[in-house]
């Protein structure tokens, strides 16, 4: 994970994906990306900015950024809307117990612009 | 100021506790007692044969008197009253002054005049020392009876058989047992059992004189028949010991009770008398409750006479006889009026002669109060009855529900511990309120029975408290979170019930607030939803709000119902299933617009599924200008009431149930609960509206409506039950009213009415007492709340669709707002489509 997250920092492209204003408080937003879509969260209690899958792995549907933030024992985690499976905004993993787990991208935030990092294996 | 106290017994030692509690200065406080043991229980003197040894029947250790500056006299009774000198002349022959004096000489044992009682072998049952002789005595012998089938006397027989006299004899004078306790039935019943367990009692036998020369060989009975015994316990009652007040002129009884005042002032203003040997209202009190009302009557009026500014004046009028007891090993217990009868009294009875179980409670006419009651063999419902009686607590509607055993599956009856007001007496021995008792839980953080005894003294007299101190105990722990930790999630230490509350009181209005405030961490998928309802449930204000709306469960996030492919549904509010053509055509028209897949609900309205999110608002711009407002499905909320045609049209009907519906839908739509709230009205009982499987369901009779409560259709169909009956259209909004607020105020996240009701101590008679019979006086409260959320209403789609930042949340992607979802896929369906299935 850690070694994907450096390639990301590394030798890739940050893409402007939207103004800090367009992202509801403490939720998320789908950015269309290509053919992609990434959900984008802005963790406002923490002042903390997180990026994975819009796909939840689950069913396979496009609703992760519709989904409600929060922690666990303090790891800030993402519900899907469907049946509320949670997954580690940080590391991807599946909290729920499930195998199953999300991509998740650097994001950073310049003069009132959200960027997100992608690699280039990242994206189909 | 000197005070001198005659007697050392429980009255005795419980005036000196309760005086020296209130730390009155300048006062001396001596004590002359008979016995050379200090004050001890002599309630529960029978223990004695069950091996607690001397020390642990006492009340307080020698040491306790020293600490406390209390001259104490043992085997020193005093002699003789001076009363213009006021001195006292003690059997050791000391000479003391006084400036009040207390009688607490308490009764010795009534011997009725039969020849004979001096032999060997006769004895008393009242003292330590008795109880010394007897089981000395028992030691050598075979056979034993007692004479008087009393309380004492029953206790004596137990004594016996604790003994090893395996089959003793109980000679009754009067035609039955505990005759001042106990009906005639109930002492039958009594006499059975005690019969089974080894006594042999002779009712209405009149002992003429005692057997054997020196030494007892057995009774003489009127009748001219005769009974062998070893030995013979005397137990006939009590008489006051009055002797003194006699000696020295004041007024007394015919049995030499001395006369008291409501202040237990004597006819000598600076002699007072308490316990048992006090005659107040011609009336004796053999208890030892009410003696101990009587030293605390008595320390008020003292304190008040020394100390400024004075405590509240405290009278003595009386006191309840209520008692209960176990008479070797069979539950016995009587309370309030024991006997009250005739034309003004409805007396219900409950008789098991198998497993030796009667039970009699008197209520008045109307069926609201208990008057009074009897109980053997099965007093497990003594407290609550006693509670009940005392604080004139609304019975259910069956009265005999109370008396009758818990069924499986059928919760606790009654009203539980939990309704009792706040100063009902819990430990009437000690004077200790439920609400002492709650708050040595709360406050001083006692969390063991033993704790609660010690902190409060409460069941530390006769003991048949503690089964209530504990549940008391048990529910306020649970109140705090602390037995069963029922809390909300890892953010919250509280229960849904304990944060509505604290939101409520402290006026929070966001999510944030409430977190920051009572919460911890950043949240969750479980507390978000769980808060957001609670802020909804209390401010009824638009839930997309800035700050709330990304801690809105995911449908309520965006006003619709998520559905398979990401897609959302759209359903707008058809009150009662009532819909004008006009109305059909537009939702016709938007369905056809907007792709959407149109279905007749189970409610009586039409879904419109497949709608994308960026559609959502200008689907219902649509739909708002034809009239309609949003239906609430995604929410935990009212959803529908269904109704069938009714009167207007209906052969059979017998009410307009379409307009009460949708009187009934307007008026709660919009309201957010812990879960979804469905209803319906029916017109007449063939019950074409499906009334009974619904939350709160109504059904027409001839006279109104019949209101049933806590159904549910889902896995776990459950019948609603009748709330109440043949109620005008006002009644039933009001209990309407008063039901969901209480539901609302108390359920758990996410749980329907039927499960709520399941888990409710008492059922449906509790929640009827509750709603019906304002038991818990919250009803005004509840009324004037659920108003204020009735006001508050808005449509929150035409709120939503009004407001541009709240607007722009309704678009799939952030940086292409016009764009829908592309992986969203439909397939055909007959005549309309459906979305692709999961992957």
């Amino acid at each position: 994970m850690t070694q994907q997250k450096e390639t990301a920092l590394e030798s890739d492209r940050w893409f402007a994906a939207c103004r800090v204003e367009d992202v509801a408080e403490n939720g998320g937003v789908c950015v269309k990306y290509g053919d992609s879509q990434i959900a984008l969260f802005y963790f406002t209690r923490r002042n903390e900015w997180y990026a994975t899958q819009n796909e939840c792995p689950h069913k396979k549907q496009m609703a992760l950024s519709r989904g409600m933030i929060g922690t666990k024992n303090e790891e800030p985690k993402i519900a899907c809307p469907f049946h509320k499976k949670t997954f580690s905004l940080v590391t991807g993993e599946c909290l729920s117990g499930d195998e199953c787990a999300i991509k998740t991208y650097p994001v950073k935030v310049e003069n009132g612009r959200v960027y997100i990092g992608i690699g280039q294996n990242d994206v189909s | 100021m000197r005070i001198i106290v005659v007697g050392n017994g429980m009255v005795g030692y419980k005036f000196c506790e309760k005086l020296v509690a209130k730390k009155i200065p300048g006062i001396q406080i001596s004590v002359f007692g008979e016995e050379q043991y200090p004050a001890y229980d002599r309630v529960h003197l029978s223990s004695f044969f069950e091996g607690k040894d001397i020390t642990g029947l006492e009340l307080a250790s020698p040491s306790w008197y020293r600490e406390n500056g209390i001259d104490l006299h043992l085997g020193d009774p005093v002699q003789a009253i001076n009363r213009s000198a006021k001195l006292v002349h003690t059997f050791k022959g000391f000479v003391k002054h006084y400036d009040i004096l207390v009688m607490a000489t308490g009764s010795s044992a009534f011997v009725p005049r039969i020849e004979g009682v001096e032999k060997e072998g006769v004895f008393l049952y009242r003292t330590i020392e008795d109880l010394y002789l007897i089981q000395s005595y028992a030691a050598k012998v075979k056979t034993g009876t007692v004479i008087g089938g009393g309380l004492l006397g029953l206790e004596a027989a137990k004594a016996l058989i604790d003994l090893g006299i395996s089959n003793p004899h109980v000679i009754e004078f009067a035609p039955r047992l505990m005759p001042r306790q106990l009906d005639e039935v109930a002492s039958e019943m009594l006499l059975t059992t005690l019969t089974g367990l080894g006594l042999t009692i002779h009712t209405n036998t009149n002992t003429s004189g005692i057997l054997g020369k020196n030494q007892i060989t057995g009774l003489q009975f009127a009748d001219g028949s005769s009974l062998q015994t070893d030995m013979l316990i005397i137990s006939a009652g009590i008489r006051p010991r009055g002797e003194l007040a006699v000696e020295c002129g004041l007024e007394t009884g015919m049995n030499g009770g001395v006369v008291v005042n409501n202040f237990m002032q004597t006819t000598d203003p600076s002699i007072y008398a308490i316990g048992e040997c006090a005659l107040y209202n011609e009336m004796i009190y053999g208890l030892v409750a009410p003696g101990y009302e009587m030293a605390e009557v008595l320390v008020t009026h003292l304190y008040n006479m020394m100390v400024k500014p004075p405590l509240p004046a405290r009278e003595f009028t009386g006191f309840d006889m209520s008692t209960r007891l176990k008479l070797v090993g069979t539950d016995v217990a009587s309370f309030g009026d024991p006997f009250a009868d005739g034309e003004n009294v409805r007396n219900i009875v409950l008789k098991d002669s198998v497993k030796g179980i009667y039970k009699r409670i008197n209520v008045s006419a109307d069926g609201k109060y208990l008057l009074g009651g009897i109980l053997i063999g099965d007093a497990t419902q003594y407290n609550l009855l006693l509670q009940t009686c005392k604080n004139k607590i609304l019975l259910p509607p069956h009265p005999e529900d109370v008396i009758l055993p818990a069924r499986e599956g059928k919760k606790e009856e009654g009203a539980g511990v939990t309704t009792l007001p706040d100063d009902a007496l819990i430990c009437s021995c000690e004077g200790v309120s439920k609400l002492s008792i709650c708050q040595s839980v709360t406050d001083k953080g006692c969390e063991t029975v033993d704790a609660i005894k010690k902190c409060t003294k409460a069941g530390t007299g006769c003991g048949g408290c503690l089964p209530m101190v504990k549940d008391l105990m048990v529910y306020t722990m649970k109140q705090q979170g602390k037995y069963i930790r029922n809390v909300l999630c890892e953010h919250f230490d509280y229960s849904r019930q304990e944060l509505l509350d604290l939101v409520k009181l402290h006026e929070l209005k966001t999510y944030d607030a409430v977190l920051n405030q009572l919460g911890k961490g950043d949240g969750c998928e479980v507390c978000k939803p769980a808060v957001s309802s609670i802020i909804a449930s209390l401010w009824n204000e638009m839930i997309l709000k800035k700050g709330n709306d990304t801690s809105q469960d995911s449908n309520d996030r965006f006003l619709a119902n998520i559905q398979k492919g990401g897609t959302y549904s759209v359903v707008p509010r058809i009150p009662g299933g009532e819909i004008t053509p006009e109305k059909l055509i537009t939702i016709g028209k938007v369905a056809q617009k907007y792709g959407l897949y149109t279905k007749i609900t189970g409610g009586q309205r039409i879904d419109m599924f497949g709608a994308h999110l960026g559609d959502l608002p200008f689907i219902w711009s649509e739909l708002i200008v034809a009239g309609f407002e949003s239906g609430h499905a995604y929410g935990k909320a009212l959803r529908t009431v269904k109704s069938c045609v009714g009167s207007t049209w209906c052969r059979f009907g017998l009410q307009d149930s379409v307009s009460y519906a949708i009187r009934v839908e307007e008026r709660y739509r919009g309201l957010r609960a812990p879960h979804k709230i469905k209803s319906a009205v029916s017109g007449c009982i063939r019950e074409c509206a499906e009334a009974q499987s619904k939350d709160f369901g109504i059904i027409a009779t001839e006279k109104g409506w019949n209101l049933y409560v806590c159904g549910n259709g889902g896995s776990k169909p459950q019948h609603a039950l009748l709330l109440a009956a043949d109620i005008d259209s006002e009644t039933c909004i009001k209990y309407i009213d008063r039901f969901l607020m209480f539901y609302i105020r108390t359920a758990d996240p996410l749980t329907r009415t039927a499960t709520w009701l399941n888990k409710m101590e008492g059922g449906i008679d509790y929640l009827r007492n509750v709603v019906v019979n304002d038991s818990l006086g919250m009803a005004a409260q509840w009324e004037v709340e659920m108003q204020s959320l009735v006001d508050a209403y808005q449509c929150e789609w035409k709120a939503a669709i009004e407001n541009p930042e709240i607007r722009k949340r309704f678009s799939h992607f952030v940086n292409a707002p016009d764009e829908k979802d592309p992986t969203v896929q439909f397939e055909p369906l007959r005549d309309q489509k459906k979305v692709a299935n999961w992957k």
